[in-house]
């Protein structure tokens, strides 16, 4: 069933929130440096999938593997390690801590890491540069703009150089010329670190930027690659 | 015009605070809770002075001894009272027994009815005690039916213990003074009441500005309870066109609803509380919850204060925001806190302080108005202080760990917010490492110590003559847990039988028992020793004398029984009995003088305890009391503090512990606030993989950052205002540094408690399920 | 698109030669279908004909021939007319996707599936045109774009439709 090469897997998940089904046997795969993304209407279970993905919630069943090792057996703290050191996250709103600098924002999963301070906000700017909001290092979120804030996010998600991205509506505060100049450096970086992003969205141009697209409905996906 | 606009302006917002949906409730309702526990404090604080004066008249009315010295002619209102006191483990219990002698003889506040012989009617606090299990062991020490319960009138606090218990024969006792006979229950002609010593006053004032003063800036706290919620809602109500003005106007208001709410709901809390006064005991005393009563003219200005000062802190607090339509624009870079008049503060209350160096005790009363203002003036230097020291610390505070870095960029963010949480706790403890500091260096003239050695005995039972020494010694050295009861007739010898000329104090046991009072040369049944050494003591030489006829009394100034004294008197040189006495006078070993002699004396025992025995000194106050109803029982200790000065230390422990607590209380709430606000944030940082660990130890930085600045620098101002506070009463200034480490580990103990209650919330927003989006 | 009027307009800036004109239509508009040349030819006969355009000269040479085409002012006055008329809205009421969807339904099929493959189908379309948009210039991005939100449009009518099959299949029962 599992398709060989892939980075993460999951099968039959499921999720519920007291009497909301959230999952009900959702699946899920994602090779390394591949874009995928996951639609669905709103309620559909497309942020547990997420969430279940990135070892934030567990489900309730089923099976998730990254890298081989299942994700279920591990404690919360190795999944947090797991969080800090191999995924990366994009959030739509509300990520940025608003008392540090945009710099220090980004320098903060490598810093969480164990990283020293000055090595951490060097590579921070590396990738400001790279998202072109390099000049913002100094600035705190709240002295930027949405489509800057969602780089600088985007900077952090990929200072650890993850291997996985998980994006949960990156442009869902953007207007769309913000919010495809966002997917276009997002994808970009992705693709040059052969990161696999897992791109939730409900925007169609959103997820023209990904490879293939899996469907969320009612809790359970559709790989629509394997479908056609 | 104008005024009617302010007025419409605040109705809104008090309207708003009201049907501003769930969050205007919540916050109303945090902010009542606030104020209301605030208020519920002052209420109670001014309640206490009534309270006491409302315990001291019951206490005045049942006054019974007058101490007069004379012996009223037996009539037929007139009835004998016996003092029989006891103390059950470290409870004091009030007993006396009563002999009415004619039928209009005056019945105790409280009592309806003389109780008969072997009978007695007990406070309800007592009888409840008797029934319980814990009680076994004085239900055996009062070997009376209880026939009644003494009613509010006759008992001072509700958990008093006290009984009146019927009895016969009480004027063998009138002479020995532990009996009295009286014609009215009532404050005695010579009553006065204890002037309080202008120090002590100096004490309560400085008590009560060190405990309010807190409350105040925990209220003013309390109006900006959801401060930030509020704000989007101003943006709100700008954006529909309320200009910059009523916006604030509006605040304003709905800080009123909230104190208005906080009064109602601060007189709940207070009836509830004085419901519990009733049941709660400090340190021995308790209250009648129907004592506890505020003057209304206080009442009334805490009606009227606290509202207002909502208003206000709420419109000082918006000075430097800016409420735009679209959301709410703290004016770019505050502007940087001066020093200069924060520094104002302090130096004018030491500038009004510093006059009343050197009076007080040579010079009479401090003048009030210049004590309380200045030492007010000094303690709200430090919330002026704060803010400025945290200000500048912080932003000179830089790398460091994740939560480090986290907690100091938050508070150099918000410096103002952070001080302002810390201001009560500061203010708390300034003054009370200054009242430390002050008591500490008054305790000598308050504490008295003794001279008690506690390892020779650990109780000192007196019994009158009535009892026959044998049976005193027998039944105390059998009781259990007394390891030994050395028993001393004593009383004094003079020439003659009436207003003797000379006169020596004597002491009759066997020679081990002498041993214990005076140093014997040897010992032999039947010698006679007299004590030299005593400097002025002329008399005994005169007496020691053989031949010489001594009239022997137990203390009753009746000498009835004489006795010649025999040839071959030794000399015995002075010894401390166990507590601290050393006597003169003569001493007579066992069998030297007839029993009806020694039977007229007075005895006083030394019972030694074994302390591995529980309860073995009330197993010895058993035996006593079943001895003499009227034994007096004292227990030796090595201190003796003043009343009064204990009165009012208690007063401060349980005053600075309401007062902590309610900060703490305010600080969990602030706490507990602010995470909610950073629910999504918390949830993103988790995501990424932030060990609750960082974000925990954030948080406590957060705390303990600006705690330690505002504890340092209560610190400084409490020793400062310590040291002030002793020069006027004239004591040496030394630095109390045990009380100063132990309130600052108090405060330090507020926020590792704040920081701890506030982790399983913290826990559990850093749950994922703040990442849902609804 | 009325490749008359384009070239008309393309003329207006200066006479131009046949194979010119094809260059130019094709760099600015052509994209996918550049002009086949008796495409062009044809039309410019048809202009000639109705004194829309008039031949300016002929160049002499081997091969093919060489017009040299100008705009009559009666052909500026047409393209002024042109670009003046606004487009007519299409009304996009005869969807072949709304009469399979309607006709699986009918027949008891899933409808859903029929949906997804769509939207697959047009995702797949939208990635080619994202993926050019990426690499081309301002005039590909725009074009691109203009292409792009007519499928999003699609995209949207078949998600709601989705969202609305069970009653769309009890409105068909009837």
């Amino acid at each position: 069933m599992t398709p060989a090469g892939s980075l993460l897997v999951a099968d039959e998940l499921r999720k519920a929130y007291g009497p909301t089904v959230a999952l009900d046997g959702a699946e899920f795969s994602i090779h390394p440096g591949e874009v995928v993304a996951v639609m669905g209407p709103s309620g559909s279970g497309k942020s547990t999938l997420l969430h279940c993905l990135a070892g934030i919630v567990t489900p309730d069943s089923g099976s998730i593997t990254y890298n081989g090792s299942e994700m279920a057996t591990m404690s919360d703290a190795e999944r947090s390690r797991l969080r800090r050191s191999e995924f990366g996250f994009v959030f739509q709103f509300g990520q940025l801590v608003p008392e540090l600098t945009c710099v220090e924002n980004v320098a903060l999963p490598l810093r969480l890491n164990g990283t020293s301070r000055k090595e951490a906000e060097r590579a921070a700017l590396t990738w400001m540069e790279r998202l072109e909001v390099d000049d913002l290092r100094k600035k705190r979120p709240g002295e930027v703009s949405g489509g800057q804030g969602q780089r600088v996010a985007v900077a952090r998600a990929l200072v650890t150089n993850p291997r996985v991205l998980f994006a949960d509506e990156p442009t869902g505060a953007l207007d769309s010329l913000n919010g495809e100049r966002v997917m276009e450096l997002l994808t970009d970086a992705a693709r040059s670190t052969n990161a696999a992003v897992v791109l939730v969205t409900h925007e169609a141009r959103v997820a023209a930027y990904s490879d293939r697209e899996i469907v969320v409905r009612d809790g359970k996906s559709r790989d629509m690659e394997r479908v056609v | 015009m104008r005024l009617r606009g302010w007025a419409g302006d605040l109705a809104m917002g008090v309207r708003f605070a009201f049907a501003g949906g769930r969050e205007g409730w919540t916050r109303a309702v945090l902010t009542a809770v606030g104020v209301g526990l605030g208020v519920a404090l002052l209420l109670l604080t001014t309640a206490v002075p009534s309270a006491l004066s409302a315990r001291d008249k019951r206490s005045t009315a049942r006054d019974d001894f007058t101490y007069s010295g004379k012996v009223l002619p037996k009539k037929d209102d007139t009835l004998i009272i016996g003092r029989a006191d006891t103390t059950f483990r470290s409870t004091d219990v009030r007993g006396r027994l009563l002999e009415p002698e004619g039928v209009k003889a005056p019945l105790p506040p409280g009592v309806g009815k003389f109780p008969g012989k072997g009978e007695m009617v007990v406070s309800p606090a007592l009888q409840d005690l008797l029934k319980s299990d814990s009680g076994k062991l004085l239900r055996e020490r009062l070997p009376y039916r209880v026939v009644g319960t003494i009613g509010h009138s006759g008992v001072i606090g509700p958990a008093e213990l006290a009984y009146y218990a019927g009895a016969t024969g009480l004027e063998d006792h009138l002479a020995a003074g532990s009996a009295e006979r009286i014609n009215y229950f009532g404050p005695s002609p010579q009553h006065q009441q204890d002037q309080l010593d202008p120090i002590l006053i100096l004490l309560i004032m400085i008590i009560f500005v060190v405990l309010l003063l807190p409350v105040g800036v925990f209220i003013a706290a309390a109006v900006r309870f959801g401060g930030e919620r509020r704000d989007r809602r101003l943006a709100a109500l700008r954006l529909v066109g309320a200009d910059g003005r009523m916006a604030r106007r509006i605040a304003g208001g709905e800080a009123l609803a909230g104190a208005l709410l906080g009064l109602v709901l601060g007189s709940v809390f207070f009836l509830a509380g004085r419901q519990l006064a009733g049941v709660l005991v400090v340190r021995d005393i308790s209250v009648f919850p129907s004592d506890l009563n505020p003057s209304p003219a206080l009442v009334a200005l805490i009606a009227v204060a606290v509202p207002a000062a909502a208003v206000l802190v709420t419109l000082f607090a918006l000075r430097g925001v800016v409420i735009e339509p679209l959301g709410v624009v703290r004016t770019a870079k505050p502007p940087r806190r001066r020093l200069w008049w924060r520094l104002l503060l302090p130096l004018g209350g030491l500038a009004l302080l510093y006059p009343m160096i050197g009076q007080g005790r040579t010079n009479g009363n401090f003048n009030e108005g210049m004590v309380i203002s200045g030492t007010v003036l000094l303690l709200i230097g430090v919330t002026a202080l704060l803010p400025w020291i945290v200000e500048a610390t912080v932003a000179r505070l830089n790398s460091g760990s994740v939560s480090w870095q986290l907690a100091v960029r938050r508070l150099q963010l918000s410096s103002g917010s952070a001080a302002r949480m810390v201001n009560g706790i500061a203010v708390a403890v300034a003054g009370a490492i200054a009242l430390q500091m002050l008591f500490a260096g008054v305790e000598h003239d308050y504490v008295k110590a003794t001279d008690n050695n506690l390892r020779r005995a650990q109780l000192q039972i007196n019994v009158e003559g009535s009892v026959r020494p044998a049976d005193v010694r027998g039944q105390l050295a059998d009781t259990k847990g007394v390891r030994s009861a050395l028993a001393l007739a004593t009383g004094s010898a003079g020439n003659k039988a009436k207003d003797p000329a000379n006169s020596t104090e004597v002491g009759v046991g066997s020679c081990a028992e002498l041993r214990e009072v005076a140093q014997l040369p040897s010992c032999h049944k039947g010698d006679v020793f007299q004590i030299l050494g005593t400097g002025y003591d002329d008399d005994t030489k005169k007496l020691a004398k053989p031949g010489t006829t001594l009239w022997f009394d137990g203390g009753t100034d009746v000498r009835t029984t004489s006795w010649k004294l025999p040839a071959g008197i030794k000399t015995a040189a002075q010894r401390e009995d166990p507590t601290g006495y050393e006597r003169g006078g003569l001493l007579f070993a066992s069998g030297a003088l007839p029993e009806a002699t020694v039977a007229g004396l007075n005895q006083q025992v030394f019972v030694a305890l074994d302390p591995s025995v529980p309860d073995a000194r009330e197993y010895a106050r058993n035996t006593a009391a079943r001895l003499d109803p009227l034994a007096d029982v004292y227990m030796l200790t090595s201190g003796k503090v003043d009343l009064q000065f204990r009165a009012i230390r208690n007063g401060l422990f349980v005053g600075a512990t309401c007062v902590l607590l309610l900060i703490g209380a305010s600080l969990l709430v602030s706490q507990l606030e602010q995470l909610r606000e950073r629910k999504k944030l918390l949830s993103s940082l988790v995501a990424f993989g932030t060990r609750r660990r960082t974000l925990s130890l954030s948080v406590l930085w957060q705390t303990a950052i600006p705690i330690a600045l505002g504890l340092l620098l209560a610190s400084v101002v409490g020793l400062t205002l310590g040291a002030v506070l002793l020069e006027m009463v004239d004591s040496t200034i030394s630095v109390d540094w045990a009380s100063v480490l132990s309130m600052t580990a108090i405060g330090a103990g507020v926020v590792l408690a704040v920081t701890l209650l506030s982790l399983p919330p913290l826990l559990r927003l850093m749950r994922p399920d703040g990442l849902r989006t609804e | 698109m009325s490749i008359g009027h384009t070239l008309l307009g393309l003329l207006e800036s200066g006479p131009r030669h046949g194979y010119d004109l094809k260059r130019a239509f094709d760099e600015k508009f052509g994209h996918d279908r550049p002009l086949h040349y008796g495409q062009v030819y044809s039309t410019m006969s048809r202009l000639l004909k109705n004194g829309l355009v008039e031949v300016d000269g002929i160049e002499a040479g081997g091969g093919p021939e060489r017009k040299r085409y100008a705009i009559t002012d009666a052909g500026i006055t047409d393209v002024e007319r042109w670009l003046a008329t606004p487009e007519t809205p299409e009304p996009y009421l005869q969807s072949t996707l709304y009469t399979k969807v309607v006709l699986a339904l009918l027949t008891h099929r899933d409808a859903a599936d029929i949906l997804d493959t769509q939207r697959s189908e047009h995702l797949r379309m939208m990635r080619i045109l994202t993926d050019r948009k990426r690499k081309g210039d301002l005039a590909d991005q725009l074009i691109c774009d203009h292409a792009l939100f007519h499928l999003e449009a699609d995209l949207r009518w078949l998600e709601l439709t989705a969202a609305r099959l069970d009653k769309l299949a009890e409105a068909v029962a009837k």
